[in-house]
C-alpha cells in the first residue's frame, strides 16, 4: 500500500465515521439497534448485581474501624458517581440540544432526569443511614451533603421543568439551559471536602496517588460500580426508547386532531 | 455473615435502594407498555406517520 492510498483509506475511514453516528442519531435507527441489545444488557446486568452483592454481602472483610457499616459504602459510593456522571451526560445532551440541536439530545437529556435523582436519592439516604452510626448524626450541612442535596433539588427541578411546559422542543431548551446551569454545581461536590472542612471524609479512590482503600474492599467496590453502571446504560436507553415512542403517540394524536 | 450491632442501618441502606431500584424498573416497564398500547390502538385507527403508510405505485 502507498502512502497516497493509506492516506486516501484514512479519510474514507474518517468520512465514514459522521455517517456512521449520523444514522445512529435517527430515532428509528436507534430504536432498531436498541431494542434487540436491552435484554442483553438487562441480563449482563443482572448478572453483575448479583456478583457485585454476593462480594459487597458475603466476600467482603469488615472495616478495622468501621465494622461491617462499610457495606453501605458499597452502595453509597458508586450511586454518588452515578449521580454525578448523569448529571455531567445530560450537560452534554443540553449542549447538543442547544448547539447541534441533535434529533437524540433532549430525549437523553430528559430520559435520564430521573434516573438521576433516583441515584442521588440512593447516595442521600444510604449516606445518612452510615452517618448515623459513624459520625453519631443522620445529617450534618457540611458542604459536600449540601451540594448533593442542591443536585438531587435541581434534578427535581429539571423533571418538573420538563412537565410544566408542554412544548417539547421549548421544554428542551429550558432544561437545556437550567441543565447547563446546574452543572456548575459539580466540582463544587467533587471538591468541596478539599475546599472547606467537611464532616465528609476526603476522596478515598478517584485521587491523586492511587485508591486508598484496601484491594480486599476496593475490589467489590468497582464490581458494584460496575454493575450500576450497566443498571444505569440499561435504564437509561430503554427511558430514551419510551420518550421516543411517546413522541410518535403525540405527534400522531396531533395529526388524528388536525385530521378531524 | 455477621452485620454487627448496626444491622438495622445497613439492612435499611440495602432495602431503600433496592425499593428505588426496583420502582425505577417498574417506571420504564410500565411506560414502555403504555406507549406501545397507544401506538398500536392509533395504528389500528388508521393514524400513521407519513414514512409507514403505503406508498402509491409509480407510473
Amino acid at each position: 500500500m502507498t502512502v497516497g492510498s493509506g492516506l486516501r483509506h484514512a479519510i474514507a475511514g474518517t468520512k465514514k465515521l459522521p455517517m456512521a453516528l449520523s444514522d445512529l442519531a435517527n430515532p428509528s435507527r436507534f430504536l432498531a439497534v436498541v431494542e434487540p441489545a436491552l435484554p442483553w444488557l438487562a441480563g449482563v446486568t443482572a448478572l453483575a448485581l448479583a456478583l457485585g452483592l454476593n462480594q459487597a454481602l458475603f466476600v467482603a472483610p469488615d472495616d478495622y474501624q468501621q465494622g461491617a457499616t462499610v457495606k453501605i459504602m458499597f452502595l453509597h459510593v458508586p450511586s454518588a458517581w452515578l449521580s454525578m456522571f448523569c448529571w455531567a451526560l445530560m450537560s452534554v445532551a443540553a449542549l447538543g440540544t442547544l448547539v447541534w440541536r441533535h434529533p437524540l439530545a433532549d430525549v437523553a437529556g430528559k430520559a435520564a432526569a430521573p434516573i438521576g435523582a433516583a441515584f442521588t436519592f440512593i447516595c442521600l439516604v444510604s449516606g445518612s443511614l452510615w452517618g448515623r452510626p459513624m459520625w453519631g448524626t443522620y445529617w450534618v450541612w457540611d458542604a459536600r451533603l449540601t451540594s448533593v442535596l442542591v443536585l438531587f433539588l435541581m434534578y427535581l427541578g429539571v423533571i418538573a421543568l420538563w412537565r410544566t411546559v408542554e412544548d417539547p422542543s421549548r421544554a428542551a431548551r429550558a432544561a437545556a439551559i437550567l441543565t447547563l446551569v446546574g452543572a456548575i454545581n459539580l466540582p463544587i461536590i467533587k471538591f468541596s471536602v478539599d475546599w472547606w472542612n467537611t464532616l465528609h471524609q476526603p476522596a478515598s479512590v478517584l485521587r491523586l496517588g492511587g485508591p486508598a482503600i484496601h484491594p480486599t474492599i476496593l475490589a467489590p467496590l468497582i464490581v458494584m460500580a460496575i454493575a450500576f453502571a450497566l443498571l444505569f446504560v440499561t435504564l437509561h436507553l430503554a427511558a430514551m426508547r419510551n420518550e421516543i415512542l411517546r413522541r410518535r403517540v403525540r405527534t400522531l394524536r396531533l395529526m388524528q386532531a388536525q385530521a378531524t | 455473615m455477621n452485620l454487627g450491632t448496626h444491622a438495622g442501618f445497613i439492612l435499611a441502606a440495602y432495602a431503600v435502594a433496592a425499593v428505588v431500584i426496583a420502582a425505577l424498573v417498574a417506571w420504564v416497564w410500565f411506560d414502555h407498555r403504555a406507549q406501545t398500547r397507544v401506538l398500536d390502538d392509533l395504528e389500528a385507527r388508521g393514524v400513521t406517520r407519513r414514512s409507514e403508510r403505503p406508498q402509491p405505485a409509480s407510473p
